[in-house]
């Protein structure tokens, strides 16, 4: 179908994003190809370094899983703030990232971990990096008759590994104005082995840092150093202006959340016994 | 034009039915329509009031974002499911009446719904729990304080009921 049809045709899963949009008649496609009752593109499986999830996993399933949350709790995290009990029921994994707002949860948290994003059509498959992946606003480097198929996202294997996610928005469950995501781990004596954080909202895509974040390295996250990163990636930023939220107004917010991420997740590797 | 029509099966509050229904035909529209189940509502259309939620397998689902034909196989409870066999409401409908959680009702199929699924899965939820449980549903008369007044004293009563 998605070889024949291109791009007339939309692959629905969990419909959350793409039937409003439908209702909007901002999307008007001639074939919708459901792949709700394909079991091969429902599961979580736990690896040594890393965690899968096929593609038409439910959200709440994700949200749910104890070992998952163990693995990569920024994914958890995360969700709790993504819609409401009756969209996460339904809302798929892999439809929250093929439907790539530059607002949304799991894209950010995608861009943070570095996941990979498997990728699938009649022709073969491929794999793409999170940041080849996201090519700009509610835009992805799938082609049309590509299907994605699996999320690989890497587990942190430091013993003093914590994560947080944030956001603003006008009520819990609404789109953000802006979100932020944050990892980071820790040696014995409190020293950043690794660090990586991201914005949401403040760009054609979620952004991560990966440069600001380096620097943190070596650093022991006092709030001085931290306050630093946020501020830079938030001078990085390109956010827009709309009715909920100047550009000026985002800009602030972006410092503000990226800080408060960074020192929640700090907080959380440092308490881990 | 005529329009293909697509064969389903749903369990709908615990009786199989069977129809031929275009793919385009939403869930709400199919149950409200063919089936004369107008306890759920219609709102917004697009997913943002919670007014026409359902329980899909158990679950609380917005009806307006599904396909009748996605529910093939699957198990539906509407609002109407809620009431006792006998027609009499249930405890949670009942204390809904009796905390006055409800000024027009057009929000509260969703609301039953959203606090049903709370209970059947935590039957003794905090006041956070609660709200965040009801906050995909949008009531515009009660400021929400009295819905969640009506969830805490459907828990007590179930909590009683059980001893």
């Amino acid at each position: 179908m998605l070889a024949t049809h291109g791009e007339s045709v939309k692959l629905i899963a969990g419909g959350q994003s793409l039937v409003p949009m439908m209702a909007m008649r901002l999307v008007r496609p001639a074939w919708l190809v459901d792949i709700n009752e394909i079991p091969e593109l429902k599961f979580v499986k736990i690896e040594k370094d890393f965690v899968r999830i096929g593609a038409c996993t439910r959200q709440c399933v994700v949200e749910r899983d104890a070992a998952l949350a163990a693995k990569a709790p920024l994914l958890a995290q995360a969700l709790s703030w993504v819609g409401h009990v009756q969209t996460r029921n339904r809302g798929t994994v892999g439809g929250s990232l093929a439907h790539a707002d530059p607002c949304a949860e799991l894209p950010l948290v995608a861009q943070v971990l570095g996941a990979r994003m498997l990728l699938r059509s009649a022709s073969g498959k491929r794999v793409l990096e999170a940041d080849k992946f996201f090519s700009g606003p509610m835009a992805t480097s799938a082609r049309p008759d590509e299907c994605l198929e699996e999320i690989q996202w890497p587990a942190w294997s430091w013993r003093h590994t914590g994560s947080a996610f944030t956001e603003i928005s006008v009520r819990h469950g609404d789109f953000a104005m802006v979100a932020a995501a944050a990892q980071v781990a820790i040696d014995g004596d409190g020293r950043c082995v690794r660090a990586a954080f991201g914005l949401g909202g403040v760009g054609g895509t979620p952004l991560a840092f990966p440069k600001i974040a380096a620097r943190l390295v070596g650093t022991r996250l006092d709030d001085a150093v931290v306050k630093e990163a946020a501020n830079a990636a938030a001078a990085e930023s390109e956010p827009g202006s709309d009715v909920h939220a100047s550009a000026e107004y985002r800009r602030h917010l972006a410092g503000v959340l990226a800080a408060r991420a960074l020192q929640e997740a700090r907080e959380r590797a440092r308490s881990v016994q | 034009m005529s329009e293909t029509l697509h064969a389903i099966s749903v369990e709908v509050n615990g009786k199989p039915r069977s129809a031929q229904v275009p793919a385009r035909l939403s869930l709400v529209d199919w149950l409200r329509e063919d089936l004369y189940l107008t306890g759920t509502h219609i709102g917004c259309e697009h997913g943002i009031c919670g007014a026409c939620s359902v329980m899909l397998d158990g679950e609380p689902v917005r009806s307006c974002l599904m396909y009748a034909v996605q529910a093939n196989g699957h198990r539906v409870t509407t609002v109407e499911g809620l009431a006792k066999p006998d027609g009499s409401l249930s405890v949670l409908q009942d204390s809904f009446c009796e905390a006055h959680g409800l000024q027009c009702g057009y929000c509260t199929p969703g609301m039953l719904i959203a606090s049903q699924g709370l209970l059947n899965s935590n039957p003794n939820p905090s006041e956070a729990q609660i709200r965040d449980a009801i906050g995909g549903t949008l009531c515009r008369c009660t400021g929400y304080q009295q819905i969640v007044e009506a969830v805490q004293l459907a828990a007590e009563r179930m909590a009683k009921e059980a001893k």
